[in-house]
């Protein structure tokens, strides 16, 4: 059975994500097919061609599918699965592919299996539930199978050495119910959280925004990105797309630095399957140390400075 | 304009929960259970909107077993009008609750449907989503605002890249994040007030939807524990170890 695989990007770059939903996809077998939606995006396109292990780029370039708006990307999806069908569609867990896919399943009314970690057979797959305390073995029971990716449990396929045709897909599906009005796009030189090999992540220890500098200049050092839990993100210390955990972004880096934060379930949700994990902490009972590799018992303030001047 | 939330009951956030001994699911017998944390938030902003004006009534929906009637009062105490209980055995699949729920819509025609965008329990994302594909309604999920202006809401969502806006033709279905609000707390007098309030109950059948699975658990698992690690003494030493046993800086 083929697969059609929903490409992340903005219009100008296929995003990373992709290459870790193409690895499921060859876990799972079959021909891949992989859906550039967007406006002006040709060159995606054409990077999505050299992607290792596609057979075919599916091109749809139109002004209703520039921002991703799922009220016309997914029946977009929908018509191509029943037209051509593809026995399976994935997308990453991205918040695109979580805002799109559930709405392409509903349209074929087929359930979804949202964030698998692992492909155990054609129709069987594990994903984490509870905040990832339990990891449940499902068994897919409908003729087209609607998944969303986790990104870390996969290894990214190569960008490149492919060479797929490109194919354009014509039909316009614009439900003009509704339209993109802005984005505040937080601008960082940094890696991105999600594929980045170093993290130090400030919580509600950090006591404000500006202390978050402490981490940056650690970072900086480092080539690191920098997360935060809810509570700093709730404090209003840094913007949410920083927030890791169960309901905010998913990261698995080699080293993740853990700095004034606490350890709940929904914060280990997102980090605890870092390689190394560092906890700074000066509460010598915090949760997080019972998943740290290294703790340090100290306080943030004079341990993190030191930390930068000793790299 | 009437506005629709959904609440589910779930484990308490609070709760680490464990799996049981023949693996066949999670132990949730004798579980402390509450609202789903997104709902309650769902529940907060449908209250707002209509302490503002923008909503004329407030209704509440739950799905599953006798024992959701308890969200649906805890809802009804935070400020919701009266409630809607669909009864079945168990929980059913998402795909199954947004079938329910679209029919609920056809019934009430509310002008916002408010959604948790995640339930703590399956992290399933979809419901919402899937609700607004059924009944063909624009979708603004992972909203961090919410504002009705005339036949249009303007929803500023929570992505992956930081915030972006979309105006959706109303009526439209919304499923809420972390910063849309800070829910209240329901007061003595107003849960006492919540057990009078109208709760209809209604079956599948009634609604005319036939649930049928699309997935099947197998079973669950622990995850892989992590072995504890050590402290250190020092910035010193932790760089050391970074440096030389772990071999990650
Ligand atoms: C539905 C739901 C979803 C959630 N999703 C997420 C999520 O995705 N991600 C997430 O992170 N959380 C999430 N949470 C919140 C989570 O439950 C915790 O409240 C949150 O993670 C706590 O953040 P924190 O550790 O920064 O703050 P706290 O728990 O307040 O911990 C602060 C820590 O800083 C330490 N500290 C203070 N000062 C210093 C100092 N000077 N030096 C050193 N240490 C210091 C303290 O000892 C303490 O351990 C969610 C909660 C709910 C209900
Ligand atoms: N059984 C249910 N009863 C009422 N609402 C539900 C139910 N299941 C899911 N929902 C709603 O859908 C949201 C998302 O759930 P899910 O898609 O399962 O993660 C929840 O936050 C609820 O608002």
């Amino acid at each position: 059975m083929a697969t059609l695989i929903v490409a992340e990007h903005d219009n100008s770059t296929l995003k990373p994500a992709t290459l870790n939903t193409v690895a499921a996809a060859a876990a799972i077998g079959g021909e891949v097919a992989l859906l550039v939606a967007g406006e002006g995006c040709q060159a995606v396109a054409d990077q999505a061609a050299q992607v290792t292990g596609i057979a075919k780029v599916l091109l749809a370039d139109n002004a209703a599918y520039g921002h991703q708006l799922a009220e016309n990307v997914a029946p977009l999806i929908a018509e191509l699965v029943k037209a051509s069908g593809f026995g399976y569609v994935l997308a990453p867990a991205t918040t695109t592919g979580k805002n799109l896919l559930p709405r392409v399943a509903a349209l074929l009314d087929v359930g979804q299996l949202s964030d698998i970690v692992s492909v155990e057979s054609a129709d069987t797959f594990k994903r984490p539930i509870y905040a990832g305390n339990a990891i449940a073995t499902v068994k897919s029971l409908d003729a087209i199978k609607v998944i969303t990716v986790r990104g870390t449990a996969f290894d990214p396929v190569a960008a490149e050495g492919g060479s797929a045709s490109i194919e354009a897909v014509t039909t316009v599906q614009d439900a003009a119910l509704s339209r993109f009005v802005g984005e505040e796009v937080a601008k960082s030189d940094r890696p991105e959280l999600t594929s980045a090999r170093v993290i130090i992540s400030g919580g509600r220890g950090m006591g404000n925004g500006e202390n978050f500098a402490l981490l940056e200049k650690v970072a900086d050092k480092l080539g690191a990105a920098v997360g935060a839990s809810r509570a700093a993100v709730d404090a209003g210390f840094v913007p949410n797309d920083m927030q890791v955990g169960q309901t905010g972004k998913i990261v698995a880096p080699e080293l993740y630095i853990a700095v004034g934060i606490s350890g709940a379930i929904q914060h280990l949700a997102g980090m605890k399957d870092s390689k190394v994990i560092v906890a700074i902490n000066k509460d010598e009972e915090a949760p997080i140390f019972q998943v740290a590799d290294y703790g340090l018992v100290a306080d943030l303030f004079e341990a993190v400075p030191d930390l930068e001047a000793k790299l | 304009m009437k506005v629709l939330v959904t609440v589910k009951r779930v484990l308490d956030y609070n709760v680490k929960v464990r799996v049981k001994a023949d693996r066949s699911d999670v132990d949730l017998a004798n579980v402390k259970m509450a609202l789903n944390p997104f709902c309650e938030i769902a529940v907060e902003e449908a209250v707002r909107l209509k302490e503002a004006g923008v909503a004329t009534e407030v209704i509440v929906v739950s799905i599953g077993p006798k024992a959701v009637q308890e969200q649906i009062r805890t809802a009804l105490a935070l400020g919701a009008d009266r409630g809607i209980h669909i009864e079945t055995d168990t929980m059913p699949e998402s795909l199954s609750v947004a079938k329910l729920l679209a029919k609920v819509v056809a019934d009430e025609h509310p002008g916002l449907v408010i959604l948790g965008k995640q339930a703590i329990d399956s992290d399933n994302n979809q419901t919402g989503q899937m609700l607004a594909a059924l009944t063909g309604l624009s979708q603004g999920t992972f909203a961090s605002e919410v504002k009705v202006d005339g036949d249009e809401v303007l929803v500023t969502r929570e992505v992956d890249g930081g915030l972006q806006t979309l105006g959706l033709k109303l009526p439209a279905i919304v499923t809420t994040d972390l910063r849309l609000n800070e829910p209240r707390y329901a007061s003595l007098p107003n849960i006492m007030k919540a057990k009078k309030k109208p709760l209809d109950v209604k079956s599948p059948a009634d609604l005319g939807v036939e649930l049928r699975a699309h997935i099947e658990l197998l079973g669950v698992e622990p995850p892989a524990e992590r072995q504890g690690g050590i402290k250190v003494g020092s910035v010193a030493e932790l760089v050391e170890k970074l440096k030389s046993e772990a071999k990650v800086i």
